[in-house]
């Protein structure tokens, strides 16, 4: 019985699967176009950036990048209050 | 601590994956890389280090206090130059056609200059700084941790 269910969820997501490669969009033309005609064009002017890529992810997207800092930050922070045992130093009376 | 061969190799080799390291920092605003790929460069140099070393050759260069201290100005000259644009809007680059980095290039494919980019390369550098540093004291600590000693404070 347990076969049977586990063969038939299987062939249910192989056919969603199958499906969702079928009907996804043909690669190379997107249609909505509008703000990737605008970053390619004014990136230059506007940020001054050679790179477009880094002009969209430290100033139009700075924001996003801000919080991927913030998450940064949160890791190391549990890491080392998980991980450290820090020798303090003796002080001198 | 491994044989002598990987500590000299390593020796030798972790002047060019600085080297490399500082490069991609530097240049994120020209090739592609940037702060996160070339301080995880940084990093790698570092593990390479921690590998072939022992860790206990580490505690006393890399403090913890130092490391934290370095993480949090990256932070910090991260925040202020986001709220450095706020006349305008969060994140505005001011400095395009100041004096700093203002330069603004031709339009289309071309070999870039470096003086260009507004605050890019600055939040290029605090971000590098941030992920050196971060990354470093992870790994110190996770390496300590498992051998069981003390870190230096």
């Amino acid at each position: 019985m347990r076969t049977v269910t586990g063969l038939i969820l299987l062939l249910v997501l192989v056919a969603f699967l199958v499906s969702g490669m079928l009907l996804i969009h043909p690669f190379g033309n997107p249609s909505p176009t509008d703000m990737d005609d605008y970053i390619i064009e004014n990136a230059q002017n506007q940020t001054g950036s050679n790179s477009v890529v880094a002009s969209v992810v430290f100033d139009y997207r700075g924001f996003d990048t801000l919080g991927e800092a913030t998450i940064l930050f949160t890791a190391v922070t549990g890491v080392l209050l998980l991980l450290r045992t820090v020798k303090h130093k003796k002080e001198n009376p | 601590m491994l044989s002598k061969i990987v500590r000299t190799v390593a020796n030798q080799l972790i002047v060019f994956i600085l080297i490399f390291g500082l490069y991609v920092i530097a240049h994120g605003h020209l090739t592609p890389g940037g702060g996160f790929q070339g301080g995880a460069v940084v990093v790698s140099g570092v593990v390479m280090l921690l590998v072939a070393f022992s860790s206990k050759d580490f505690k006393k260069s890399l403090r913890e206090r130092l490391l934290t201290i370095m993480e949090s100005t990256g932070a910090l000259i991260f925040a202020i130059l986001g709220f450095g644009g706020l006349g305008t809007v969060f994140f505005y680059n001011f400095l395009v056609g100041s004096p700093i980095f203002g330069r603004i290039p031709p339009t289309g494919p071309g070999p870039g200059d470096f003086w260009t980019g507004g605050f890019i390369p600055l939040m290029n550098f605090a971000v590098g700084l941030k992920v050196i540093a971060g990354l470093s004291a992870v790994i110190l600590a996770i390496a300590l941790f498992a051998r069981g000693e003390e870190m230096e404070e």
